[in-house]
């Protein structure tokens, strides 16, 4: 488990290492402040849609998930992408909601990044990956955990570089999106790195 | 005449949704590895934008706007399943390398911009051109990005060999990095250092100039 968690957070990183959810994580790095409000309303979708989109691949789409009704045979998971979005929306939804009633700090802090997060890769892309490597129910609610940290720890370190990059004396032609393709390469170099760290 | 043609190829180097508009590059370098996912991803987004496109544009004016996003989603969505569906039986080993990439078209920034700025306003045809095009601007950056790491990462092209390795008796020697996840940022950034340097209009302004050195 703790291996699953670590591998998620930095060796299967998936930004630097799926390259998910790459379009918010270049529009949103320009400053530290809000890149940490998206990375927090990143790890708190991601923790809640993956494990909720196992159950829903676990008990309703997967072959012979209706077995109990007397139809072993009904194999629904072409239906897998419709619903992983529906969920997400739903969730993104419910969240936004109760953040406005109990937490209106919070949602104000959040703000507009909580509807920019139904359309992100990242957790569409994390149910996916939970769904073709057959997770179950533990362990997704662990994989979700740790690949919104990683979201959020490689947005974060983007941002704080990206904050310093102003005061640099980058060549025009590379200025703005070069030199932060050229960054991201760079952090994910040393994220590759983790990938031969064993646990003990 | 000149002019429309020049602003109908637009999509291609001037206005290319990856370079300049920093559309859809989630899955643009995941499967540019080798040529031939790279072309598969190319073809399978191309259609499926020039589909989502036409079918939007035909049910433009009987859509409500409160809920045209929902139902933007559900028909690029249904088309994605389709394409994933007919990868999987006619080129099922490409689609298992693909992995979930091609279920990710749906939430490709580039397919939803396209058709809530385009294909939400204007008749069915204009809109199928419309993603070829764009569909064709996306495809040029991935197939440049897909053949510089497949050729000097393994020295192959579509999986022959080009450039024969060391091991196999040639003289060139494979360089394992372009393979891996970095090197896609690298050479991305790279190619967009490139193309500014060649349409310098591109290059973006600086918003924190620096102060002009003091002379020794």
């Amino acid at each position: 488990m703790s291996e699953l968690f670590l591998r998620a957070i930095f060796a299967d990183n998936l930004i630097l290492s799926y390259f998910l959810g790459l379009c918010t994580y270049l529009a949103i790095s320009k400053r530290l402040d809000t890149a940490l409000g998206l990375a927090a309303a990143m790890i708190v979708v991601q923790t809640i849609t993956v494990p909720v989109n196992h159950l829903i691949h676990r008990y309703l789409l997967i072959e012979g998930a209706w077995a109990w009704l007397g139809l072993p045979d009904v194999d629904l998971t072409f239906l897998k992408l419709i619903a992983f979005i529906g969920v997400i929306a739903a969730a993104v939804q419910v969240l936004e909601m109760a953040l406005d009633r109990y937490m209106p700090a919070l949602y104000r802090a959040l703000g507009i990044f909580l509807p920019l997060i139904t359309v992100n890769c990242a957790i569409l892309g994390g149910s996916l990956f939970m769904a073709e490597r057959r997770y179950d129910f533990g362990e997704s609610v662990v994989f979700g955990l740790g690949s919104g940290i990683g979201w959020a720890l490689a947005i974060a370190l983007l941002a704080a570089i990206r904050e310093r990059l102003r005061y640099a004396d980058v060549p025009p032609g590379l200025r703005g999106l070069g030199i932060t393709f050229v960054v991201t390469g760079l952090i994910s170099m040393g994220f590759t790195a983790f990938s031969s760290v064993a646990l003990p | 005449m000149f002019g429309r043609l020049r602003s109908f190829f637009a999509p291609l180097i001037d206005d290319n949704p990856i370079t300049v508009q920093i559309l859809g590059i989630c899955s643009a370098l995941a499967v540019t590895t080798s040529m031939d996912t790279a072309l598969t991803m190319s073809v399978a987004l191309t259609l499926v934008l020039m589909a989502a496109s036409g079918i939007i544009a035909t049910l433009r004016n009987h859509m409500p706007r409160a809920i045209r996003l929902i139902l933007q989603i559900t028909i690029i969505a249904a088309l994605v399943i389709v394409t994933d569906l007919i990868l999987q039986a006619y080129a099922f080993e490409v689609s298992k390398r693909l992995s979930i990439f091609v279920s990710l078209i749906v939430t490709n920034c580039l397919v939803m911009a396209r058709t809530e700025t385009f294909a939400m306003h204007n008749p069915p045809w204009p809109s199928i051109l419309d993603g070829l095009v764009y569909g064709l601007g996306y495809s040029l950056i991935l197939l440049i990005v897909g053949f510089l790491r497949e050729l000097l990462g393994r020295g192959t092209l579509f999986g022959f060999t080009v450039l024969p390795a060391v091991e196999d008796g040639g003289w060139f020697e494979p360089m394992g990095v372009m393979l891996l996840a970095p090197s896609a940022f690298f050479v991305l950034g790279l190619l967009i250092w490139a193309i500014r340097g060649w349409r310098t209009a591109q290059v973006e302004a600086n918003e924190y100039p620096l102060p002009a050195r003091a002379e020794p």
